[in-house]
């Protein structure tokens, strides 16, 4: 990260100016396939000779049981809910991802800040606040957005892993039963996503196309970014030891 | 998809209760005085909501955990105090002010400003991160010399300091007094700095405990006067209504 910069207002005791690794977000709503494409992309990535670490949304330390246990209570307010997902971004920011990337590693990171926008934007129609809040944040050198339409999602994953309460918004009252209610939120969230795909430059992928089809444009996309850079390998490649 | 609450700290809430904070370091003695006005405004008869920071069930337990493995940074340490305030904010303290009670509270936000600043997160950025915040109808600040507040620590019940309490995450000294003093006597800086800020009421807190409540009535008193309590039904009932507490996992 040549060119590292913080989102706002900053680590003040942390500079960012050392760090050499890249970082990657992959975004996308809920059960639009992010994990395995992570999976596939790290292994590729570790042939290849690059250190990888892979970070996810509320699996920090810190955080994960605390997130878990809020959620099943089902009363949490806007600010709580929001606040709890940046403390456990910091957390994986402060004691994951930045070691990570001064040690020259790629970064892999499972949703990254614009999941807490777009959960955010839908509860209060404001979009100040919690941008102030990730202020904190690194700005990724690349933003893959997996995009799919709802009716697609829908289907998608009701035949995988069923609907939840919180992938389908339920706190907000948004429709009388979790399938309406699912779809409402959703439409949402993509709505929100779309407009800071423009905004913030998001590589959109077309996640309604196969797997084999959306892991290739996701490798040629970081493939484009890697060889812009000067990430060192961990390992030599093994084409060349060959010739 | 509604609004929720005006984001503007600066503004005056619209509700019908009143809102009082005290602000002050370890050993400012501000405990003891809001619980002598709490005293007093429950003889008069009012409806009176008390609430402290870090006092939420479920941050608490976290903050616990993060402090004992000493893996709390200044930013994770600021976040989960947010979150606290946040959960109480929402659960505890505006309730009771939409039902036209009085609210106490020990520490609000201007700790996080003074405390989080010093710990080194951005002042503008911690200011930030509370702009959901309602404004206090009064807040006191109790400024003492950094020397009476260690002398009444020590002397005190509690005859020690806590780790963090002291600053001792940020290496400022091994010996933990001399620790508290240089990290405290920061806050006291910062404090100082947020009394012109937000139009603190500061109250001298080297005076008589007596002496410092009695100034501290004729205040509330005075700020009272428009005020309307609401009488509910008589007899005192220590939960006017309940929390909806998130169930343990284990």
């Amino acid at each position: 990260m040549g060119d590292a910069h913080y989102f706002g207002d900053g680590l003040t005791y942390l500079n960012p100016s050392d760090l050499k690794g890249k970082l990657i977000a992959i975004e996308g709503t809920d059960g639009v396939g992010r994990s395995t494409h992570l999976e596939l992309l790290q292994e590729w990535l570790e042939v290849q000779g690059y250190g990888v670490i892979t970070t996810g949304w509320t699996r920090s330390n810190l955080m994960s049981k605390t997130i878990e246990v809020a959620k099943e209570g089902n009363t949490i307010d806007r600010w709580s809910l929001s606040l709890l997902y940046a403390t456990d971004f910091a957390d994986r920011l402060e004691h994951e991802i930045i070691p990570a990337l001064r040690s020259g590693f790629i970064v892999l990171a499972d949703r990254y800040i614009y999941t807490a926008f777009a959960r955010d934007f839908v509860r209060s129609n404001d979009r100040k606040w919690i941008r102030d809040v990730f202020g904190f944040a690194l700005v990724p050198d690349l933003v893959c957005y997996l995009r799919i339409d709802v009716e697609t999602l829908a289907l998608r994953v009701i035949e995988t892993k069923a609907m939840n309460y919180w992938e389908s918004g339920m706190d907000l009252r948004l429709g009388n039963d979790l399938y309406d209610s699912f779809k409402k939120y959703q439409s949402l969230l993509i709505e929100e996503f779309d407009k800071m795909a423009v905004e913030f430059k998001f590589e959109v992928v077309d996640a309604r196309k196969s797997l084999e089809d959306i892991q290739d444009e996701l490798r040629s996309k970081i493939h484009t970014l890697l060889s812009e850079g000067e990430v060192a390998r961990t390992a030599p490649v093994v084409e060349d030891a060959q010739l | 998809m509604t609004e929720q609450q005006p984001a503007n700290s600066n503004a005056p809430h619209p509700y019908p209760g009143k809102l009082i904070i005290v602000e002050g370091i370890d050993g400012s003695g501000k405990s003891t005085q809001l619980l002598l006005l709490h005293k007093w405004l429950e003889s008069k008869g009012h409806k009176v909501f008390f609430t402290a920071w870090n006092s939420s069930e479920l941050v608490k337990d976290t903050t616990k955990r993060g402090k004992k493995n000493k893996s709390l940074t200044p930013t994770t340490f600021s976040l989960l105090h947010a979150t606290d305030f946040a959960s109480r904010l929402y659960h505890e303290i505006l309730p009771p002010l939409k039902a036209g009670m009085l609210v106490l509270a020990d520490r609000y936000m201007y700790t996080a400003f003074a405390r989080d600043v010093v710990r080194g997160v951005s002042a503008e950025w911690v200011r930030k991160l509370y702009s959901f915040a309602i404004k206090p109808d009064m807040a006191f600040y109790f400024k003492v010399p950094i020397e009476v507040a260690i002398s009444r620590l020590l002397g005190g019940t509690r005859g020690q300091f806590k780790y963090y309490e002291a600053g001792m995450d940020m290496n400022l000294s091994q010996d933990v007094t001399e620790s508290f003093r240089t990290f405290q006597s920061r806050i006291l800086a910062q404090y100082d700095k947020i009394v012109d800020e937000y139009q603190l009421i500061t109250m001298d807190a080297t005076k008589d405990i007596a002496q410092q409540q009695d100034g501290m009535r004729r205040l509330v008193d005075e700020a009272l006067k428009d005020y309307k309590p609401r009488r509910g039904t008589h007899g005192r009932r220590s939960l006017f209504w309940r929390r909806f507490d998130v169930p343990k996992s284990e």
